[in-house]
């Protein structure tokens, strides 16, 4: 049953009546509130103002804009500066850059300083589609999971960005965001809750759990109403921060289920689903599926040609929820 | 501000001291770096005493001036000129990177109050800098920055990166001071990655370039008031030190960028200290 508490939107599994917008603009639109909201706001991009939609923020706030040319090692110093002396900086780019190629000043000028600069990753996952391997970020999750003081949001859709961009600007370290290029539902709406460091349920469920974050939460909505019919219960739980993680929720959806599948458009090292299994080995162990990226790169192709390629979609979620049935049964 | 020959003199007469204790705290500590804190003592002694508007009673205080030192590893000189400044204690520097200590082997901006950022890997203090200058200006405070850089970072990409967001920005409250003692880890700058033609690579970058004798603390000071009637470019200062300034057994000598003095060279490096390279006598003899 989906959770009437999630405010999801009425028609959710009617693709007609379902907006498409990139998670990316909801982090343009978060910019521009928190800009509003907060004077000591200021956005640094290196390059990509209109891919990572920081151009809405350079037209509102063109004094509070700064363009940084390609340099995203300087971009994560000047903000750590900017950070150091009072602003709250976002720093914008592609994830497989920031923070992918400025990992050290990430780690030294902004977490070990402990400085409040937001880090926007976007064009993150496979689904950024023809550009290929090298601008699809697999690994950033990983990358930012393990930085001390670091939090991770990785949002479902537009909406949810917005509010995860919102939040942290409020909070006082620092954050990572990652978001998609290509237009996903928006499923979630103004009045579904977003609190940091908490999962949302956002169908119950009785046989088995499916963690999710980022836009692929709609692919296990799709796989649990699916699985619906072959009278399967599934538990969805939208898990968007990955950092600091909600022991809580999530124990308590296995301690019922007793089976976990964990779908996220990153490699499987090291990620969400890794975050989670790591604490689920030491408090409740239990059969798990993994459904993300396996150990390699992306590569040129059309989104849900690679979705569908590399295992992310409700079809292959499903088969996993019924291995880990299996599992959970010998 | 023209600064008067008595000053100097004393200037000079603590920058002799604040090495004599950097050696000390080395040998206490046993390990870190030697060379880069001598040869930069007289600069670090300048700053503190004659040059940076700063309390040590509030190093927390906005209006301060803020010196930022990008090549973390050469802290002992920092800590050392903090400590005679009044940040804390003397006795302090005798817990140099010991367990719980808040003089980390590199500095830490959350430990120690005053050390302004983190550092130690290399390439990145200037982009922090000029992140700070740049907020300074949109806010219209008067303060200036001061970035330290050794001449080994000057082969990072970060570095360069910042040098064309600094000039692009023409961030003027910003002054960068140039360690140019010609070492590193693995031998001279010029074998190992050369750096020269540097004075011209920063004009290309369109920086005001200054360039002094790093121990002579009068034209330090020349240049530090230079930099601040610049307007249209940042300065840069590049001061030719001498590594292991003070210490002639060791000066030049790269093999001492990264080591301490054990107890016999650190009762030597005193004496030569004390006695100015035997030029006076000590009341230690």
């Amino acid at each position: 049953m989906i959770n009437q508490k999630a405010k999801l939107v009425p028609d959710l599994f009617d693709k007609s009546k379902l907006e498409m917008i990139p998670t990316r603009n909801g982090y343009g639109k978060g910019l521009v509130q928190a800009g509003e909201k907060d004077e000591r706001v200021v956005v640094l991009c290196a390059d990509l103002a209109e891919s990572t939609r920081s151009h809405w923020f350079r037209e509102k706030f063109p004094e509070r804009y700064i363009e940084m040319g390609v340099a995203e090692q300087n971009m994560a110093t000047i903000a750590a500066g900017m950070a150091n002396y009072g602003k709250i900086p976002f720093i914008s780019s592609y994830a497989a850059f920031s923070p992918g190629r400025n990992n050290e000043q990430i780690r030294t000028t902004i977490s070990l300083n402990n400085l409040p600069v937001k880090i926007g990753g976007a064009h993150a996952g496979i689904s950024v589609g023809p550009d290929g391997a090298t601008h699809q970020a697999l690994e950033d999750i990983a990358l930012m999971r393990v930085q001390p003081r670091m939090t991770v949001f990785v949002p479902c859709d537009a909406i949810e960005s917005q509010k995860a961009t919102v939040a942290a600007a409020r909070l006082p370290g620092p954050v990572y965001i990652r978001f998609a290029r290509e237009k996903t539902p928006v499923f979630t709406t103004e009045k579904t809750p977003f609190k940091v460091g908490r999962a949302e349920i956002f169908k119950t469920g009785d046989d088995v759990t499916i963690l999710s974050c980022g836009p692929l939460v709609y692919e296990a909505l799709l796989a649990a109403k699916n699985l619906e019919k072959e009278k399967v219960s599934v538990e969805v739980i939208n898990n968007h921060t990955i950092k600091p993680q909600d022991e809580k929720t999530i124990v308590n959806s296995v301690k019922k289920t007793k089976a976990l599948v964990t779908v996220e458009e990153h490699q499987v090292m090291g990620g969400m689903g890794s975050a989670v299994i790591e604490m689920l080995a030491k408090k409740y162990p239990i059969p798990v599926e993994m459904i993300g990226v396996e150990d390699r790169f992306g590569e040129s192709g059309k989104p849900d040609e690679l979705l569908e390629k590399f295992g992310l979609t409700h079809p292959h979620i499903m088969r996993a929820v019924k291995k880990v049935l299996k599992r959970k049964k010998d | 501000m023209n600064i008067h020959d008595k000053k100097v003199k004393k200037l000079e007469e603590l920058a002799n001291k604040i090495r004599q204790d950097i050696i000390s705290m080395l040998l206490e500590a046993g390990s870190g770096h030697t060379a880069g804190p001598l040869g930069m003592a007289d600069i670090f002694t300048a700053l503190y005493f004659h040059v940076l508007h700063h309390d040590p009673k509030n190093p927390l205080w906005e209006d301060r001036d803020r010196l930022i030192l990008s090549n973390g590893h050469i802290c002992p000189v920092r800590y050392v000129t903090m400590a005679h400044a009044g940040y804390f204690p003397l006795k302090e520097l005798k817990t140099l990177r010991k367990l719980g200590t808040r003089l980390q082997g590199h500095p830490e901006r959350e430990k120690l109050p005053g050390v302004e950022t983190t550092s130690g890997p290399l390439g990145s203090g200037l982009g922090q800098s000029a992140g700070i200058a740049y907020a300074a200006m949109m806010d219209k405070k008067k303060f200036r920055v001061y970035c330290i850089m050794s001449d080994g970072e000057q082969q990072a990409g970060n570095t360069w990166e910042a040098a064309m967001f600094t000039a692009d920005n023409k961030l003027n409250n910003l002054t960068a001071i140039l360690d140019r003692n010609n070492i590193q880890i693995n031998g001279m700058t010029e074998d190992v990655m050369p750096l020269e033609p540097i004075r011209e690579k920063y004009e290309a970058f369109n920086w005001h370039v200054i360039e002094i004798n790093g121990h002579n603390i009068e034209e330090f000071v020349d240049a530090v008031e230079e930099a601040k009637a610049i307007y249209e470019k940042p300065t840069i200062i590049i001061a030719h030190t001498i590594p292991g300034k003070g210490v002639p057994e060791i000066e030049f000598d790269y093999q001492w960028h990264g080591k301490p003095p054990k107890l016999d060279e650190a009762k030597r490096f005193l004496d030569q200290l004390r006695t100015i390279g035997g030029k006076i006598k000590s009341e230690h003899q």
